[in-house]
């Protein structure tokens, strides 16, 4: 049942990104996926601290303190990028201006109900930071997850029961097992990896799914992550 | 003759009362003001209901004000981080009160106040935990809470460069919140690396006019820039990396 790396699965939503595309990548795992935009297309990466044009990392030396990601980490601006204050940036993303958003996961509920922010423990310090307003604002949200908890547990789920960050927001989710879309019908198989069918799946997650094509109903793709 | 710079940053930040609504800029480390933070912390106000996006980084800035308990109540949207540790131990010992507001809220709550807006509708939050006593409203099908502006009796904001009329230019995404601040406190003061002469900022270039300023106060540039120019040279934080300066002016390519 070996599926993809974190890695191969950030080169696989990657593929998925088209040229002209105004993407927000979350803060952490789907910072990954920005190391395989291919160099070629222009994709103009957002941040909501204030920068559309987003760059890789400085070299040592030239890190500046001004220039940071939502992550507060020192980025670059590429050439054609542009600077905004904070209501001009979440407007750009509550208007529905941004194409694509990536976000990571506690929970995504069948109707693409997303919990992302709190996991709800008493005690524990609420901070909530743009992730509501990224869930509700891209045309298209895209989720890049681990299928399960290290538990074992389903992060696909009927009905979340952390906090939700957003409603019905999720479009499409990727984990290392399988690419899942968010329809009126439920969760739908779009591709799986490894060896994995919708049977399999359906087990794992406890979940009817759909499938997107036959095939997938019996035996499993073999290509993986390649593109 | 309009002249709205003060000598220092102690006559910026003077007659800022106890129980102040205090807007305080930037997005983590960028942009924060540090030096007229540490200016109110020798003022002495307190009681202080802080609005920014975050509620401290190490030791320095908002978190110093908050370790100095002059704070009350603090309005954010990211307060955890991986160096709150002021704030962590001041909330958990219930010392502070937070209301925490989804980012784009927060800014645009901002924005409004500074806009004259009574109110407005957000899809920001619609069926979570932070939707609570808010009210909901379907325009054309979607859902919305009902948001209000953010007022503040002072506004503290680090820019660019300023001059004496208060226009400003920020540099890179340090300008996150100074221009929404600026507008919607009744008194706002800002520290910039270099007041320039009447006339020398680009008015296309201007990103808060000066009506919405009503102190500047020359801190003089960070260590990460030279005479106008960027040379580098040191961490995220702006704390010096070990070389020679010479070594971090020649690497500057920009």
């Amino acid at each position: 049942m070996t599926g993809l790396s974190r890695d191969e699965l950030a080169r696989r939503i990657a593929a998925d990104i088209p040229e002209g595309a105004y993407v927000n990548l979350g803060i952490g795992a789907p910072t990954l996926v920005a190391n395989h935009l291919p160099e070629d297309l222009e994709i103009v990466l957002h941040t909501e601290n204030g920068l559309l044009g987003m760059g890789p990392a400085p070299e040592d030396g030239l890190i500046d303190p001004d220039l940071i990601n939502a992550g507060k980490q020192a980025v670059t601006a590429l050439p054609g990028a542009a600077y905004f204050h904070h209501a001009d940036s979440f407007g750009m993303m509550r208007g529905g201006h941004l194409d694509i958003c990536v976000l990571g996961a506690f929970q995504v509920s069948e109707r693409g109900d997303l919990a992302n922010w709190s996991t709800g423990e008493p005690g524990a310090i609420p901070a909530v930071g743009g992730a509501m307003d990224l869930a509700i604002g891209a045309k298209q949200v895209f989720v890049m997850t681990d299928l399960l908890t290290r538990d074992g547990a389903s992060k696909l789920v009927a009905e979340c029961t952390y906090p939700l960050t957003g409603v019905a927001c999720v479009s499409r989710i990727y984990t290392g097992d399988a690419v899942f879309d968010v329809t009126p019908e439920g969760l739908r198989v779009r591709e799986a990896f490894g060896e994995h069918t919708v049977a399999s799946l359906e087990e794992l997650t406890g979940l009817t799914l759909q499938a997107a094509a036959p095939e997938l109903a019996s035996a499993a793709e073999e290509e993986g992550g390649s593109r | 003759m309009i002249d709205k710079t003060v000598a220092g940053t102690a006559e910026a930040v003077a007659g800022i009362a106890d129980g102040s609504t205090v807007m305080i800029g930037g997005f983590g480390r960028a942009g924060q003001p540090v030096e007229l933070i540490d200016a109110l912390i020798e003022q002495g106000a307190g009681d202080l209901t802080v609005v920014s996006n975050n509620a401290g980084n190490g030791d320095v800035g908002i978190a110093a004000l908050l370790a100095e308990g002059r704070v009350r109540k603090v309005v954010c949207s990211f307060p955890r981080q991986h160096d709150s540790w002021v704030f962590d131990r001041l909330y958990r010992a219930g010392e502070l009160e937070l209301e925490l507001v989804p980012q784009g809220n927060l800014a645009e709550r901002i924005r409004a106040a500074g806009a004259g807006i009574g109110a407005f509708y957000s899809p920001t939050g619609v069926g979570t935990l932070l939707a609570e006593g808010k009210e909901e409203r379907t325009i054309d099908g979607r859902r919305y809470l009902l948001e209000h502006p953010i007022r503040a009796d002072v506004a503290l904001v680090a820019a660019y460069r300023g001059d004496r009329w208060g226009n400003l230019v920020y540099r890179e995404t340090a300008r996150n919140f100074g221009p929404i601040m600026a507008a919607a406190a009744t008194t706002t003061v800002v520290q910039v690396d270099e007041l320039v002469e009447l006339g020398a900022l680009d008015p296309e270039s201007v990103a808060t006019p000066g009506i919405h300023v009503d102190r500047v106060v020359a801190v003089g540039y960070r260590p990460w820039i030279h005479e106008g120019r960027f040379v580098g040279g040191v961490d995220v934080n702006g704390a010096p990396l070990e070389q020679s300066p010479e070594s971090s002016v020649a690497g500057a390519v920009r």
